[in-house]
């Protein structure tokens, strides 16, 4: 058996907090999209920055940051735990939140790029068919930017199994709590146990491989569809 | 449907102020209540500009608008749009792709209030012809059939006010023929006031009673289609298309020489047509250039249509040989473009019997 339950427990962990975290981008990053897409505000530019920062930091840079605002001195580990929630550094919630800021860009930007390739005009014609604001996002616009959610799914969900360095600052390496895949095969590594780290490294390349295919071919697809 | 009685409510008022940047929209109009009301211009003109402050599509402060009784932007009102009983047809015809035929159909239909719906889907896919589009999706069906689904869209949301922003214009000339012939059934059959945004005057000619001239944001003319197309001021008389157009009653064919006979007020022409129910209205269009003017009546001609009129105005024509001439033929009027040199023979003036010598009557229909 290649894998033990160490690394078992690795995969479950991972599939929750990628689950969990693409969850929670939709939700939030939906509005903030929809926002960045539609808005004439002077505040666009520096929030879809904010959005995108995660794209070029390196993720030890924000999981300082992190461990920093979350941690017992930081503003919001005073405001946990003067809510009697504790600290979130080396939890699961607090990983989820790190991995929500991290993957935040690859779920946000194909949403908003999807809305804005809408245009105005099926807006509009859905308000001279009585339709208000809500009824139209939900009627209109949401089924018509599917293919963007299609995309902003898989980015999101790929990008935070992909995750290391944040995990690292954050989670640290503690079993069925915080050890995701990414850190296990490290953990292999370091202790020379090769052919553990060589099943895990693999699937999770041959994972990558059929997320991007599937991307990809969805997209082929609803090139040809509407 | 039901039709509403007439009262003295029946008008559009809208007073818009509109600058963007360059360019600015000035208009102050009282509209008929019902009919086809056509707002014509060249591009840049306005005239979308206009159309989409009345749907509300656009936001300009200081506006006043009231449709046949209720008030829909003033001071401190400004309904949004999807609360504006109106229908919108747009240039191109801006289906939603993720529907049905049917389900675009039932998308304005299902949002309504059953006491508000007036218009029932049969009546409307009998009257565009699109029965056996229903299942389709948008992007199967040509570029007319969707325009035609789209009026029927915007018909089935039961408008008040029917706001169409050039429906042909995106079209061929053989698709643009395929649909006039709903639109004249449409303005025929339904009583929902129509403003129509077009540059084509051959759509004015057929389907408006009322016509709105703008030229650069500004309102030129403002008035019941043949008084307008007849005014020698505008700068529609002044070019070799000038022409007015008349509603006669049909009153009879002539079967041996395929001739169908229509009385208006002026008197009686004859049209090259097929036999039309006597009593009939039908739109016939006479053209300036077509019209010569003699002093007496001339028999010895082959030029059929001989009308008794008066002429009401000279004015300059669009070259320094001609001049145009508008007549009152009881009571309607019809425009003459003849030469400078043929005004002065016959010695033109004002107030003058003359016999009005019609060679062309297009029908329009």
């Amino acid at each position: 058996m290649p894998f033990g339950p160490d690394d078992w427990n690795a995969v479950l962990l991972t599939l929750k907090l990628a689950g969990t975290t693409t969850l929670l981008l939709l939700l939030f990053g939906t509005p903030i999209a929809w926002w960045l897409a539609r808005t004439r505000s002077w505040l666009k530019g520096p929030v879809g920055a904010a959005v995108a920062l995660p794209l070029v930091l390196p993720p030890t840079v924000l999981g300082f940051y992190l461990l920093v605002t979350l941690g017992p001195n930081g503003p919001i580990g005073q405001l946990t735990q003067s809510l009697g929630l504790g600290l979130l550094p080396f939890t699961f919630p607090g990983l989820v939140l790190a991995s929500v800021l991290y993957s935040m860009p690859f779920v946000v930007q194909p949403l908003q790029q999807a809305f804005e390739s809408l245009g105005e005009r099926p807006l509009e014609a859905a308000a001279t068919l009585r339709a208000s604001p809500w009824d139209t996002f939900f009627s209109v616009a949401l089924p018509l930017a599917r293919p963007g959610f299609v995309t902003a799914t898989i980015l999101g969900f790929a990008h935070t199994v992909g995750e290391f360095g944040v995990v690292l600052m954050i989670g640290g390496n503690i079993p069925e709590k915080t050890r995701v895949v990414s850190v296990q095969i490290y953990d292999h590594v370091e202790a020379l146990e090769y052919t553990q780290a060589h099943w895990l490294a693999g699937g999770m390349l041959v994972f990558s491989f059929l997320v991007l295919l599937a991307l990809y071919g969805s997209k082929a697809r609803s090139r040809h569809g509407y | 449907m039901a039709t509403e009685m007439p009262n003295d409510d029946q008008a559009i008022r809208a007073r818009f102020h509109i600058v963007y940047g360059e360019f600015s929209l000035a208009a102050d109009l009282t509209l008929p209540g019902r009919g086809v009301t056509a707002l014509f211009g060249h591009s840049g003109s306005g005239k979308t500009t206009l159309l989409r402050a009345i749907a509300g599509l656009e936001r300009h402060p200081g506006a006043y608008l009231e449709v046949n009784g209720e008030v829909w932007q003033d001071g401190e009102r400004f309904l949004p749009t999807h609360r504006r009983p109106l229908g919108y047809v747009f240039q191109e015809a801006s289906l939603f792709p993720h529907l049905s035929v049917e389900a675009n159909l039932d998308f304005g239909r299902k949002r309504l209030a059953a006491a508000e719906r007036r218009v029932d889907l049969a009546q409307a896919v009998e009257l565009l012809g699109i029965g056996h589009l229903l299942a389709r999706r948008p992007d199967k069906l040509s570029g007319g059939e969707r325009q035609r689904v789209a009026i029927a869209r915007a018909l089935l949301a039961s408008p008040r006010l029917l706001l169409m922003d050039e429906p042909l214009a995106a079209l061929d000339g053989k698709r643009k023929a395929e649909i006039l012939p709903y639109l004249t059934r449409l303005r025929e059959e339904l009583d929902i006031p129509v403003l129509y945004v077009t540059h084509s005057p051959d759509e004015v000619a057929r389907l408006a009673d009322h016509l709105v001239l703008l030229d650069n944001g500004q309102v030129a003319a403002s008035g019941h289609l043949a008084e307008t197309l007849a005014r020698l001021d505008l700068p529609t008389a002044v070019s070799d298309d000038a022409g007015v157009v008349v509603e006669g009653l049909v009153a009879g064919h002539d079967a041996a020489y395929h001739l169908l006979a229509l009385d208006f007020p002026g008197g009686r022409v004859q049209v090259a047509h097929g036999p039309e129910s006597p009593g009939k209205r039908l739109r016939f269009q006479v053209r300036a250039r077509d019209v010569s003017l003699s002093l007496s009546e001339r028999d010895d001609s082959s030029i059929l249509n001989r009308v008794p009129a008066t002429v009401a105005a000279i004015a300059d024509a669009d070259t320094p040989a001609h001049v145009l001439v508008r007549l009152e033929a009881g009571g309607t009027p019809l425009l003459a473009r003849i030469t400078r040199r043929s005004r002065d023979q016959l010695q033109l003036q004002p107030g003058k019997s003359v016999w009005a010598q019609i060679k062309a009557v297009a029908l329009l229909a």
